[in-house]
């Protein structure tokens, strides 16, 4: 096999790239942030260049952010190394309101139900996982993680037992 | 000399061997899997730095990044699917040398070269690293200033994809090294009144949610491809003809592996493209290459593992990190209270030299473990990455909670997570911003007391040899790719 087949074929499988407007909101994105900080450095205060101000250095930081964004806004729209949004896509988001409800409720109830529900709905739902190897794999990981975080390392985590 | 040799006593202390081991082992699992890199892995473990002794976390920490190298290259030979970015040229060879019924010679020789790499590029960072720092201990302000901001461009435009994107990244990481008291005037800065970030973010955080969690939030897209069946390995040692066939390869491999990872953006994966690409060059047959050329196996892997060696030289004598991974080294020495800088091999010499020589004894340890164990390996593979992402999310919420019993730190590592996710969504690396970080403050402080010295002349920097030196590489090296554009276009033009 050629080496450039080889390499094409190596390639990560990533999903077809987004287009111009992708780049143009990530440009955009980083452009608003870098004024947002110079607007924020400039109430800090600049100071003089012999006394420099708090200000001064996220200011120069800044202001190159948003010349680079806007630059990036006007000759990067053909780049391809944007990915688009698919439908498993809405799997990372639910992914990631899992472990915000975790963070959230772990020093409420402890760790040992959040940690629980977590591995289970990662590995049914996220993963494919089968019903039966859910479940074991599930509670094996939390007494797993007692065993070691609790009784052994006995470090302070919030629990129920 | 004489730290050389205590260094040895600093490695073969019980607790450290074990750390060692403990590290090249799972280097070498997760350089198996893919999906985790050993910078995630590094993220992600660094909680466990807090409760051991600084040597013996950067050892550890050390034994992950260079076991990765080991175990990409098991990946890359037998299943065509390399583990690490830096075994890919490897696939090319050790695949086809798989096919042919030859997979133990792949693994055999770049087993041996890797642990060539490794040795020559430790015998130059003995060698290299106290003269570096020595000249070193005279650095001002102005040169850590211009050497900063030196590896940081430099890492960013070095690395795949869109450059600008990359410095863009790089910029907000400085920018959120500036979060919290500023240490010049007191002043709070970009804190919004928050009290958990009165005193900055932490890097731990940062670190774990981009690279650690940001990686497994991308990989929960299925991207990789279907694991295929791996091809037996006939336990068959590379022969003396193999051997006398990759001496070159291997010697080559060695220097281009120790130069290029000395480099700011360097590192293993670029030094393992350069080395094939010399191989493939100075063949007499090049048509060989890709058809099971050996020296195309030896010649990246030596590199590559010289080059993660040689990589610790800026980290461990000018404080400055060469790569991502090196920036978390940075990053786990100052949780443990150390500078790295040039005041490192003699105030911390059982640091320097028990990292150093644990180098040693990783890649012997490395090459002991690496061809029996390859059945076990190729076992793990058949564990899927859907029942590894849960734990290793575990892993990270809970352990950046036990660093200081903060929620806070647990939403900070998601909200990094999601822009890890994103920011590789958008197509920019989170490694230039983890590494600006790191450097964001040494940056600032340098920048601010050069001015002074400087009575307030930006253009001072220029008048001293080295940070002056230093900034008139970086503009070369910046303004090259536009000049070589204008070249070619006004040779288009002349053709036309």
């Amino acid at each position: 096999m050629s080496e450039a087949a080889l390499r094409e074929e190596l390639a990560e499988d990533r999903p077809p790239h987004a287009g111009p407007w992708s780049q143009l909101g990530a440009a955009v994105v980083a452009a608003v942030v870098g004024i947002a900080g110079v607007i924020g450095s400039l109430a800090l205060g600049l100071g003089r260049l012999t006394q420099p101000g708090p200000g001064l250095w996220p200011f120069v930081v800044c202001v190159v952010v948003t010349v680079l964004s806007i630059i990036l806004a006007l000759v990067g729209r053909h780049g391809t190394d944007t990915e688009q949004f698919s439908r498993s896509s809405v799997q990372t988001a639910v992914a990631v309101l899992t472990l915000v409800v975790f963070a959230s409720v772990l020093p409420l109830i402890g760790f040992e139900i959040p940690s629980l529900l977590l591995t289970f709905v990662w590995l049914r739902f996220l993963g494919k996982e089968s019903w039966v190897s859910s479940v074991a794999i599930s509670v094996g990981t939390v007494v797993a993680f007692y065993v070691l975080f609790v009784l052994l390392l006995q470090i302070p985590l919030p629990r129920l037992i | 000399m004489g730290g050389l040799i205590d260094g040895f006593g600093v490695v073969l202390e019980p607790a450290n061997l074990l750390y060692c081991l403990i590290g090249v082992v799972i280097g070498m699992l997760i350089g198996v899997l893919p999906g985790l890199g050993p910078a995630a892995t590094i993220a992600i473990l660094l909680p466990i730095t807090y409760g051991v002794e600084p040597v013996s976390a950067i050892i550890m920490l050390a034994g992950i990044f260079y076991g990765a190298q080991y175990g990409g290259t098991i990946t890359s030979v037998l299943l065509r699917l390399p583990g690490e970015a830096s075994s890919v040229v490897t696939v090319f060879d050790g695949y086809a040398l798989a096919k042919q019924g030859r997979a133990g010679t792949a693994l055999g020789i770049a087993a041996i070269g890797s642990f060539i790499g490794g040795t020559v590029s430790i015998i130059g960072l003995t060698l290299l690293a106290p003269v570096v720092a020595g000249v070193a201990l005279d650095f001002g302000p102005p040169e850590y200033a211009a050497l900063s901001l030196f590896g940081v461009l430099l890492v960013a435009t070095v690395g795949n994809g869109s450059r600008l994107k990359a410095v863009i990244a790089a910029g907000l990481g400085l920018l959120l090294a500036t979060v919290g008291r500023d240490t010049f005037t007191g002043a709070s800065r970009f804190t919004f009144d928050s009290l958990n970030l009165a005193d900055g973010i932490d890097f731990v955080p940062i670190a774990m949610g981009l690279f650690g969690l940001g990686e497994i939030l991308y990989n929960l897209e299925e991207r990789h491809h279907k694991v295929q069946a791996p091809v037996a390995v006939a336990n068959a040692w590379p022969s003396r003809a193999d051997l006398r066939q990759s001496r070159g390869a291997i010697a080559r491999g060695s220097v281009i592996g120790f130069v290029l990872g000395v480099l700011p953006g360097g590192g293993a994966t670029l030094s393992s493209l350069v080395a094939y690409a010399v191989e493939k060059r100075r063949a007499k047959e090049p048509e060989r290459f890709g058809r099971g050329a050996v020296e195309g196996v030896a010649a990246p892997e030596t590199a590559n593992n010289a080059a993660a060696t040689s990589s610790f030289i800026p980290l461990l004598t000018l404080g400055i990190p060469a790569n991502a991974t090196m920036a978390l080294m940075f990053g786990a020495l100052l949780i443990q209270g150390i500078a790295p800088g040039p005041q490192l091999v003699s105030e911390h010499p059982d640091l320097f030299w028990g990292v150093i020589n644990s180098m040693y004894l990783g890649n012997i340890l490395l090459l002991i473990m690496s061809i029996p164990l390859v059945g076990v390996f190729v076992k793990i593979l058949k564990v899927r990455p859907a029942v590894l992402a849960p734990i290793t999310v575990l892993i990270t919420l809970l352990g950046v909670y036990t660093v200081a019993n903060q929620v806070f730190d647990m939403f900070l590592v998601i909200v990094f997570g999601v822009l890890g996710y994103l920011m590789k969504k958008f197509g920019f690396e989170p490694g230039p911003l983890v590494l600006a970080f790191v450097l964001g403050s040494v940056m600032e402080t340098a920048v601010r007391q050069s001015l002074l010295i400087f009575g307030g002349n930006p253009m001072g920097f220029f008048t001293r040899p080295i940070s002056g030196t230093v900034l008139v590489a970086l503009i070369v090296v910046l303004a090259l790719p536009g000049v070589r554009l204008l070249v070619r276009r006004r040779k288009e033009k002349e053709r036309v």
